[in-house]
């Protein structure tokens, strides 16, 4: 038993690594001349490598499902982690439709980022509580991780026709758009390394306040910047929190999640500072010569391609089944739950952008942008909805 | 009102974009799809004339055309999802947290979110989802839908079956796809035909003039898919007729049988027995996790009977129960009978099932047992007599016990909680009767004098069962619905309508290519056909800098 | 000639047209007005005033009384006050002093009050009865079976019954001595 969840790990991390070098192959092939017929050999070797690293991540989901006994997705880090892989399925696929290397360059830092995320949420295998106790479980959640994951390549797609199109030259509104949309691709790299960083290092603070007329403590792996409203702390030979979380923040452990968010905030403007220190022009703006070689139209259709095969695919997951399950387990398929609801809004928010393009013509740029904020819904709807507002779906 | 005659005439309604027959574009009309500074054609809806855009006399017209906006449809879904997302800022009132202080809305939101909360709960969206106005705002995405598809669904439809392979010079070569070879064999055209039957266009000819299309089925994907959509509107709307839908709450406790509500005292459950089962905290595979997050629930269910009354329909009259089903009830697994489910849907322990008591001199230290009693809580008598002469007679009880404001002890709830009585206890020898008062950590003495005190010795607990009672009869509305909703969604996104004009100009040819999507794969297509001939590749006339 | 065929042709067309608009916005706004109307009244119960009051028979329990059992339809051409109650509800004891206090003077007018009692132990019932010497019925819904068939949800909830057994008022929530008067002559039976 002990083995395989020690294999499953290692090769997850294998994965991770091999998906990494890969992006430096893909990230070769910006500087080879390969003509339109003949591919060079560097993109070959990068979806070579994403291929083994995808079945090494196969791997880890077929032992650790033997090793727990259940599809791992139950737990945020074990559907983060699917979602991640999904993603690098998802670009696989769309690299042989497209043949595109840009593409990888792009979709595997963000599957790594996205396992990276998951990394540092409890990994410990949890038994299932009653409620997911059904094989919905598994059909709902890995529809919807699919779907999802369809849906972020479009972002990833928009995302290098955004740097590559929009006018460096001059500051606007759309380049410091486009600098925000990266800094938080920053921020959730210096929340992963901030706390692994103080994981490592073994920190932890106890404090104690009173949630719902109950006192109860609440561990803090991350040096207190905001402590929780009117808490006390209990280990001694720590830093007292700078200020108290706001006392509307009223979620579980809301304090500590939103000390989190700030040293991942803190974090990433650190990098952020440190990159255009070194790069000394806007990150866009440094990236953009190296695409000059993909082709905008290539990527406008790939961005919308992934929407149209995508859209389906959540819409059967994330309210299709969602509704069959939720009518199983809980005797009625919607209940308005935060979750569901943001579920309602992504499709709404994609049904919107299929009619803009196909009714009213937003092609391109425009397009681009809506496929960039509907990602920004999907993570919100994974991180916010999970971690801030309370809901049948908190376990997650 | 004027029909449009042209130059091949052919008479358009007016309207028309593209000629229906040859393509042609009506020049004054390219506004109506804000295409008249474009090089490119614009190709939506095959340049038909759309009923709505064309008249607009009546009131009825008015509105009509107003629905028949897919700019109005896209913003009532712009607004629909910024409502959506505003009811998830604070819990909507049947998800605010049982263990919050107070439950009641004009406090809780108040109390828990401050002035935001307050503004929240006064502007009403608490209840959101079922206010009139967000009701409102998804019927009329439900109109828009389906004014939409009729105005769009019969001019694409009559367009596209009228097609004529022969096109006009300007619709061929604004066109994104077009070129123009200036010599072409015959040889070489009927491989290009060939090529074509091969890759599974219909390949369709007018003297000379070629058609080649794939894939059209998947322009009736939309309206499929809305059709889908209007038929879960369709079952929203059935359900809130309470012929077809019903929700019941009922807590039965162990022990206890209850007419189930909301069928007419037609059946009764009975809740044998409830089982609640947590993970083994020595299993291997979920330690590490127990350890963290404490026990973890495995598994609750009742066994219930579900009875059914035969006699005389009267309410409470003693009824003549049948068994009609006898069966586990748990979580992911509801029970059926008639056309009733009933979901395990929580449970509750927090009640008394029964209690013992035992005498002992009150003096005495090592509190020796004189005589027990046991109180079934479900059913307290007026005395017990103890096998050793003692009489205790029950006074008063308290199932749940507090003291009210002015002092007198009362029940807070019909249900044992905190169970606490009166007893007057007769010793054996004829001693005068003394009282006590005796409930969980409590036992005061009336007197102060008492020679026997009463104390509690065992108690057993007892789950209640939190059932939901549902019927639905939309399910199978929904269902069709949403199967219908995924065909057309399917349909429409993942095949593609694929065309090729093939018209000859002089010696040679002009080669055209249209779609709604995947150009990429088009482009593919056309070089694959055009391969061993010397026709010339098409460029994509919109590439994009 | 055939310029006037084409000009009525086109005109028979607008009004067909016409006519197919408005009856499909029609349909829509009915249907968009019933979701309104239903939403608006799906809370109301279906036992109100003006409705028919349901059946039921219980067991009696109250010591003071004669009667065995307790069925509705037996008191047709009286008026019923029928109070659903439980001891541990404040409220529901605040007023039983009242009830008691009019019951012989109703009683001889033909209106009759009857208490249906939601405990889950005659126990507690027996020693409540005890303590206000109420002489009213009292019949017993041990499975709350009559308690649903009136759809009865705060306590206590006063069902007051014409003596043609329709339902005159629904009160939910305590009644004071005068209130509970008012109401009762305005189902008293006319002599």
């Amino acid at each position: 038993m002990g083995s395989l969840i020690e294999i499953s790990s290692t090769m997850l991390y294998t994965a991770f690594v091999l998906y990494l070098i890969a992006t430096f192959f893909f990230g070769a092939t910006i500087r080879q001349k390969n003509k339109r017929t003949k591919k060079g050999i560097s993109g070959k070797i990068g979806i070579t490598l994403t291929i083994v690293g995808f079945l090494a991540q196969i791997v880890y989901f077929i032992t650790r499902w033997m090793a727990s006994g259940h599809a791992p997705v139950s737990n945020m880090f074990e559907f983060v982690t699917f979602f991640g892989m999904s993603l690098v399925l998802a670009f696989i696929v769309l690299y042989f439709i497209y043949k595109l290397d840009i593409l990888g360059l792009f979709a595997l830092p963000v599957a790594m980022i996205l396992i990276a995320y998951a990394s540092v949420f409890p990994s410990e295998i949890a038994p299932l509580v009653p409620s997911l106790q059904s094989h919905w479980l598994y059909i709902h959640v890995t529809t919807v991780g699919l779907g999802q994951a369809i849906l972020a390549v479009s972002f990833v797609a928009a995302l290098i026709y955004l740097i590559r199109q929009i006018d460096q030259t001059v500051r606007s509104k759309r380049t410091i758009l486009l600098e925000i949309i990266l800094f938080g691709l920053f921020i959730f790299v210096g929340f992963s390394v901030i706390s692994t960083a103080f994981n490592i290092s073994g920190y932890s603070a106890e404090f104690e306040y009173s949630f719902n007329g109950e006192t109860v403590t609440t561990d803090y792996h991350l040096p207190p910047i905001a402590g929780p409203n009117e808490g006390s702390l209990l280990t001694g030979d720590r830093m007292e929190p700078l200020f108290d979380a706001p006392s509307w923040m009223q979620g579980v452990d809301a304090a500590r999640k939103f000390n989190t968010l700030i040293w991942s905030v803190l974090t990433g403007l650190g990098l952020y500072g440190l990159t255009r220190l070194i790069l000394r022009k806007r990150v866009g703006a440094a990236i953009q010569p190296f695409l000059k070689k993909a082709k905008p139209d290539m990527l406008d259709e790939i961005s919308y391609r992934a929407v149209a095969i995508g859209f389906p695919v959540f819409t059967l997951g994330g309210l299709i089944f969602a509704a069959i399950w939720a009518q199983i387990a809980w005797d009625r398929f919607w209940g308005w739950d935060p979750k569901e609801v943001w579920a309602l809004v992504t499709w709404f928010f994609y049904a919107a952008f299929l009619h803009l393009r196909l009714s009213r013509g937003w092609h391109g740029e425009k397009s681009a942008w809506l496929a960039v904020i509907g990602f920004a819904i999907i993570l919100f709807n994974l991180i916010a909805v999970n971690l801030l507002l309370a809901g049948l779906h908190s376990y997650a | 009102m004027e029909k449009i005659k042209c130059e091949c005439g052919h008479v358009n309604p007016e309207g028309t974009v593209l000629c229906e027959a040859c393509g042609k574009p009506v020049e004054e009309n390219q506004h109506i799809d804000g295409n008249d500074k474009r090089k490119l054609l614009n190709m939506r809806y095959d340049g038909s004339a759309r009923r709505s855009q064309t008249y607009n006399k009546t009131i009825v017209d008015k509105i009509w055309n107003f629905f028949s906006s897919v700019k109005v449809g896209v913003w009532l879904i712009v607004l629909a999802l910024i409502a959506s997302g505003i009811g998830t800022i604070f819990p909507q009132e049947q998800y605010i947290p049982p263990e919050a202080p107070s439950r009641d809305p004009s406090v809780y939101y108040e109390a828990q979110h401050g002035i935001f909360g307050l503004i929240y709960y006064q502007l009403g969206f608490h209840n959101l989802y079922s206010s009139w106005w967000y009701l409102l705002l998804i019927a009329l995405i439900g109109i828009s839908l389906v004014i939409c598809s009729i105005d769009r669904f019969v001019p694409l439809y009559k367009a596209l079956k009228n097609q004529r392979p022969r096109r006009h010079k300007q619709f061929l070569n604004r066109q994104r796809l077009f070129s123009k070879t200036d010599y072409v064999t015959d040889d070489e055209k009927s491989k290009l035909v060939s090529g074509l039957k091969k890759k599974r266009y219909k390949v369709y000819e007018e003297n000379g003039h070629i058609l080649a299309e794939k894939g059209r089925f998947s322009r009736w994907g939309p309206y499929v898919n809305h059709i889908g959509l209007i038929i879960i509107l369709i079952a929203a709307l059935l359900r809130m007729t309470p012929f077809m839908y019903l929700d019941e709450y009922v807590w039965v406790r162990e022990g206890e049988q209850k007419s189930i509500p909301g069928t007419d005292g037609e059946y009764h459950i009975e809740n044998q027995e409830f089982i609640l089962e947590t993970y083994d905290e020595d299993d291997e595979r979920f330690q590490d996790a127990i350890e963290q997050q404490g026990m973890v629930e495995k598994n609750f269910q009742t066994n219930a009977v579900i009875y059914k009354e035969t006699g005389e329909d009267i309410a409470g009259a003693e009824p003549e129960l049948e068994k009609v089903t006898e069966d586990e009830m748990r979580m992911n697994e509801p029970l059926k009978f008639d056309k009733y489910t009933l979901y395990q849907a929580g449970y509750q322990q927090n009640e008394f099932q029964s209690m013992s008591f035992k005498i002992h001199e009150t003096d005495d230290p090592d509190e020796e047992s004189l005589g027990e009693f046991t109180v079934d809580l479900t059913d307290p008598q007026d005395e017990y007599n103890l096998d050793n002469g003692f009489q205790v007679l029950v006074s008063q009880y308290y199932p749940d016990y507090e003291l009210s404001d002015e002092g007198e002890p009362r029940s807070q709830t019909n249900y044992p909680r905190n169970p606490a009585f009166v007893f007057t206890v007769h010793p054996p020898d004829n001693e005068e009767s003394e009282m006590s008062f005796v409930g969980i950590g409590r036992n005061v003495d009336a007197t102060g004098e008492n020679d026997y005190k009463l104390g509690v010795q065992d108690f057993e607990t007892r789950y209640a069962s939190g059932i939901t009672v549902r019927v639905d009869h939309t399910l199978p509305f929904f269902i069709i619905g949403a199967a219908i909703f995924m065909i057309g969604v399917i349909q429409g996104m993942y095949w593609h309508h694929r065309r090729i004009w093939l018209n000859p100009e002089g010696e040679g040819l002009m080669m055209a290519g249209h779609t709604n999507k995947n150009w990429f794969g088009l482009k593919k297509d056309i070089e694959e056909i055009i391969e061993d001939t010397d026709v010339k590749m098409v460029d994509d006339q919109q590439e994009l800098e | 000639m055939s310029q006037t065929l084409a000009k009525s042709n086109k005109q028979r067309k607008k009004k067909n047209r016409l006519i197919f608009r408005t009856i499909v916005l029609a349909v829509l706004l009915v249907a968009v007005i019933y979701a309104l109307v239903s939403n608006f009244t799906q809370d109301q119960a279906e036992v109100s005033a003006g409705t028919q009051a349901p059946d039921f028979k219980l067991e009696q329990i109250n010591a003071n009384n004669e009667s065995e059992s307790i069925q509705l339809s037996d008191f047709e051409g009286k008026g019923v006050m029928l109070n659903f109650w439980g001891t541990w509800c404040e409220p529901c004891e605040d007023e039983m002093p009242y009830m008691e206090s009019l019951y012989p003077e109703y009683k001889e007018k033909g209106v009759e009050i009857i208490a249906v009692n939601l405990d889950t132990t005659k126990f507690v019932v027996d020693r409540f009865i005890d303590k206000y010497d109420l002489t009213f019925p009292v019949p017993y819904d041990s499975n709350s079976e009559v308690m649903n068939a009136y759809q009865v949800e705060p306590l206590p909830t006063t069902f007051f019954i014409k003596p043609d057994g329709e339902i005159n008022e629904v009160v939910e929530g305590g009644l004071t001595l005068d209130r509970i008067e008012e109401h009762l002559q305005e189902i008293q039976p006319d002599q």
